[in-house]
C-alpha cells in the first residue's frame, strides 16, 4: 500500500453498489484526492455547534477534512469561518481550541486579520524608517486563507468551501432534515466533550454509523441485559444524493414496561443491578428512543434516550482518524433532565456500553485487510439498492453512503 | 521552601499514619484493576460511593459530561459485568503507576462522624494489547474523597484525564 499504487487508475467492481473494494481504506492517492474533491468539494462539513461560540469577539477552530478552520462569532453575533492558515508564511492562526479575540494576528509576524478573515495589517508594512518593508505594489492579501461559507441550520454550523453545495436543507432532503429539526427543537447547551482516536480510515466509521445491521450484532449490551423490545419499530431513511441518512427506533408505551419488567424483575444472571441507567423521559413527544443521523461526509447527530450528542469526524492521515463527541441538552433543561442525560453518557463514547465496539471495529477492518486490496467487502442486506427501508437488518445506507462518495470521487 | 510547608502533613505519627493508610489503598486499587482483578473493584468504594472519568478539558470548563459516571457499587457491577460479558474488545491489560499523593483532611464528617480527606495523586497508565503492543493509554490525577473508618474506601473518585483523546476506547477502570 503505497502512494504511488494509485497510479493507476481505481476501477469499481462490476457489481456496483453491492461492492466496496478494500484498497478505498489504503489508498494513500486516495486519500489525498478525497481532500479536495470530498472535503473541499460540493459537501457540508460540520464545524461546530451555534452555541459553542458562546458570546460576541469569540473563535473555535475546526476542520474540513485536513485543512483547519476557524470559526467565529463577531461583535454583532454573525458567524464567519475561514482556514487557519496565515497569508504570509502558512502558520496557524488560532492555536487552541477556542477563544475570545476582536481580531486574530498571527503570533509568526504579527499580521492581524479581522473576524472574517480578512487581512488586515501587515506588521512594518512600510518597513522602519524608511528602511525594508514592501514594495508598492505587493500584494500580501492575494494568499488570503480561504473564506468558508457557512449556514448554522437549526443550531448546527455547517461550512462548505464549494458554491455549488446546495442548501443544507436541500442537502439532508426533506425526511432527513426533518429528522435533524426533530433533536435540534431549541438552543442547546453543551455538557462536555472528549474525543476517540481511531485506527482506521475514516469511512470506516462512517460506514460503520450507517450499518444498521451490525448495532444488535456487535452491541449485545443490550441483548444480554435483556433490554430489546419485543415492541421495538423503527426504519431507514435515506436522504440527498445517498449519502444523508436517518435510522430510528420507536418503542410503544406497552414497550416500556416490557423494559421495566424485564430488567427490574429479571433474576438471571444478567440484569441490572442499577436499572436506573436506562432511566429516560420521552422528551420528543413521539416515543422515538433512538435516531442516528449521519450526513456525508463526516457528521453523526446522536438521540440515544436522553443522550444527545454531535460527532464530528476528522481523518488525521490515512489510517488515522479522530472522532471529536460534543454532548449537549437544552438551555432550558431542568436538574433533573440534567443528570439523566449525564448517566447515560455511560451508554456513549469511547468507554460507552453500546458504542465502545465500534472504535474498535474500524480498526478490525483497516488490519483485517490489509493484503486484500484488490478484493471487495460485499453489501447485500436489504438488497441492492439504496432506497428508504423499514427493516434495519439492511446495508441501504452504507450503499447510499458510497453511491454519494463515487458521485463526488468520480470513481 | 519553609520547613513548615515540607513537614506539614507529618506533624504527628497519626498524620503519617493517615498518609500511608492513603496510599495502601491506592496500591490495592491500582494492582487489583492491573491484575485483572474487576470484580474487586467496587468494594474499594463506599455502598453509595461514585467513580467519575473526565477531561481536563471538561473540568476546566466545568462542564459535567463524564465518559464514565457509575453513582454507586451496584453501577461499577454493572460496568464489570458488561465488561466481562456483554461488551467486546481485544484482550490488554493496564500497568498503573501512583505517585505523589497529597492528603488534606476535610473539615466535614462523614456517615457516623468518621474523619474524611481528600488525597490527590498523580497517575499513568501503560495500556498492554494481548499482542504486545504499549501504549501511554492515560495520565492524570485522581482526586479522592477517603473515609478510613471503619476501613479505607473511596466515598468520591475523581479520575481527570490530562488529555481528551482516548486509543480507541476505554474499557477497563482506571
Amino acid at each position: 500500500m503505497t502512494a504511488s499504487a494509485a497510479a493507476t487508475p481505481r476501477h469499481w467492481p462490476d457489481e456496483g453498489l453491492t461492492r466496496v473494494p478494500y484498497w478505498v481504506y489504503q489508498d494513500a492517492a486516495i486519500y489525498q484526492d478525497e481532500q479536495a474533491k470530498i472535503f473541499r468539494g460540493p459537501v457540508w462539513n460540520f464545524l461546530c455547534l451555534d452555541a459553542e461560540l458562546t458570546g460576541p469577539n469569540t473563535w473555535r477552530t475546526s476542520n474540513i477534512g485536513e485543512m483547519p478552520v476557524v470559526v467565529t462569532r463577531d461583535a454583532d453575533g454573525a458567524l464567519a469561518a475561514f482556514e487557519n492558515r496565515c497569508a504570509h508564511r502558512g502558520a496557524l492562526l488560532c492555536l487552541k481550541p477556542c477563544g475570545e479575540a476582536k481580531e486574530i494576528a498571527c503570533i509568526y509576524h504579527n499580521w492581524t486579520y479581522d473576524l472574517k478573515g480578512n487581512l488586515q495589517g501587515v506588521a512594518f508594512r512600510r518597513g522602519i524608517k524608511g528602511q525594508g518593508g514592501m514594495l508598492p505594489d505587493a500584494k500580501p492579501e492575494s494568499n488570503a486563507p480561504a473564506k468558508v461559507r457557512i449556514e448554522n441550520y437549526h443550531g448546527l454550523v455547517f461550512g462548505t468551501l464549494s458554491d455549488a453545495t446546495p442548501p443544507v436543507e436541500a442537502y439532508l432532503g426533506a425526511d432527513v432534515a426533518a429528522k435533524v429539526k426533530r433533536v435540534m427543537k431549541a438552543p442547546v447547551k453543551p455538557l462536555g466533550g472528549y474525543s476517540q482516536m481511531l485506527a482506521s480510515n475514516w469511512k470506516l466509521y462512517m460506514d460503520n454509523v450507517k450499518d444498521t445491521y451490525h448495532a444488535s450484532l456487535l452491541h449485545l449490551f443490550f441483548a444480554k441485559f435483556r433490554i430489546n423490545r419485543l415492541t421495538q419499530q423503527g426504519g431507514v431513511i435515506v436522504g440527498g444524493d445517498g449519502g444523508c441518512h436517518v435510522s430510528f427506533t420507536i418503542e410503544s408505551p406497552s414497550g416500556d414496561e416490557y423494559e421495566k419488567a424485564g430488567v427490574r424483575s429479571a433474576a438471571g444472571e444478567f440484569a441490572l443491578e442499577a436499572p436506573e441507567l436506562l432511566d429516560a423521559v420521552d422528551e420528543f413527544g413521539d416515543n422515538g428512543t433512538i435516531q442516528i443521523v449521519g450526513v456525508f461526509p463526516g457528521f453523526v447527530l446522536q438521540q440515544i434516550k436522553n443522550s444527545l450528542a454531535v460527532r464530528r469526524i476528522v481523518p488525521r492521515g490515512l489510517q488515522e482518524t479522530e472522532l471529536l463527541w460534543t454532548v449537549f441538552g437544552f438551555a432550558d433543561d431542568d436538574d433533573k433532565l440534567t443528570t439523566l442525560r449525564l448517566r447515560q453518557g455511560n451508554l456513549i463514547g469511547p468507554a460507552g456500553f453500546i458504542s465502545m465496539e465500534d472504535g474498535a471495529a474500524t480498526a478490525f477492518v483497516q488490519r483485517g485487510a490489509v493484503a486484500a486490496g484488490g478484493m471487495n467487502a460485499v453489501l447485500e442486506m436489504g438488497g441492492r439498492d439504496v432506497a428508504s427501508n423499514a427493516s434495519r437488518v439492511s446495508e441501504t445506507s452504507v450503499r447510499g453512503f458510497w453511491q454519494a462518495w463515487r458521485g463526488k470521487m468520480g470513481i | 521552601m519553609s520547613a513548615a510547608a515540607t513537614t506539614a502533613m507529618f506533624d504527628t505519627a497519626a498524620q503519617r499514619a493517615t498518609q500511608f493508610s492513603i496510599e495502601n489503598l491506592l496500591a490495592r486499587y491500582v494492582h487489583a484493576l492491573d491484575d485483572d482483578r474487576l470484580e474487586e473493584w467496587p468494594a474499594f468504594f463506599t455502598e453509595q460511593g461514585r467513580y467519575r472519568i473526565t477531561t481536563l478539558e471538561n473540568h476546566r470548563a466545568g462542564f459535567p459530561l463524564c465518559i464514565v459516571q457509575a453513582d454507586s457499587r451496584a453501577m461499577m457491577r454493572d460496568r464489570i459485568a458488561a465488561l466481562r460479558h456483554a461488551n467486546i474488545y481485544e484482550a490488554q491489560s493496564y500497568r498503573h503507576t501512583v505517585s505523589s499523593t497529597i492528603v488534606k483532611p476535610l473539615g466535614d464528617k462523614g456517615v457516623g462522624g468518621t474523619a474524611r480527606f481528600e488525597a490527590v495523586s498523580n497517575f499513568s497508565v501503560v495500556r498492554i494489547m494481548h499482542d504486545g503492543a504499549m501504549l501511554l493509554f492515560a495520565t492524570g490525577r485522581y482526586v479522592d474523597r477517603i473515609t478510613l473508618d471503619p476501613e479505607p474506601v473511596f466515598e468520591d473518585k475523581l479520575v481527570i484525564l490530562d488529555s481528551r483523546r482516548i486509543d480507541t476506547l476505554l474499557a477497563i477502570p482506571l
